[in-house]
């Protein structure tokens, strides 16, 4: 599985997570899935009802207005993120147990390491187990 | 019958509960999937009780969430 993003899309995610430091942020992303390929067509920036720097909750509300945006514009809801502020970029147990959707992406952003962020995609099936998917920004 | 779920038209009998309907649907792990009708949120406690109605448009939303521990 491969993940490509505008890079316009990235720099909204990673303003967005910058944003909520010290907390986790969040949001869902929009797109298309054509076999082994996805595309980002939307962010969709959400507020994380935790307000924590260690756990995001999404607002329903938020997430619904998304969820018919994209139907409306003809996507679908193909993944989401949020931040690790103080963590790097991979699934913790908490994420993994809380993946319920074992048919969208799963980004992560670490902010850890000053001026480095890292975002990863990961794929979480029914059983837990984590892929690791591979992330193409482009122009 | 109908209604729209998850943008869908599809034909149901009268009466319905979100209950059923959640079962019909193969909705997987329910316990953390939240419901509309129409916009409006149904509490998980009256899935039981609330009946779907000709037209109505329902969308199942899973919890999404997480932790960095």
């Amino acid at each position: 599985m491969k993940l490509y993003i505008k890079k316009s899309d990235y720099n909204t995610i990673l303003a967005h997570c910058t944003a909520g430091l010290p907390n986790e942020s969040c949001g869902l992303l929009a797109g298309t899935k054509e076999g082994e390929e996805i595309t980002v067509t939307k962010v969709y920036l959400l507020t994380n009802v935790d307000a924590s720097r260690e756990h995001f909750s999404m607002d329903p509300k938020e997430q619904l207005a998304a969820l018919k945006d994209a139907r409306a514009n003809g996507y679908k809801i193909i993944g989401n993120f949020h931040s690790h502020p103080e963590s790097p970029s991979r699934p913790s147990e908490e994420d993994k147990r809380l993946a319920f959707d074992p048919t969208i992406e799963y980004l992560i952003l670490s902010l850890m390491e000053e001026g480095n962020p890292v975002l990863k995609a990961f794929g979480i099936d029914k059983e837990k187990n984590v892929t690791i998917h591979e992330i193409e920004i482009t122009e | 019958m109908f209604i729209k779920v998850a943008g869908e038209k599809k034909e149901y009998p009268e009466g319905l509960t979100v209950k059923e309907l959640i079962e019909k649907e193969d909705v997987e792990t329910p316990q953390y999937v939240t419901v509309t009708i129409n916009d409006e949120f149904v509490e998980s406690g009256a899935f039981e009780t609330t009946e779907v109605k000709d037209g109505d448009e329902i969308e199942f939303l899973y919890f999404m969430g997480g932790g960095a521990r």
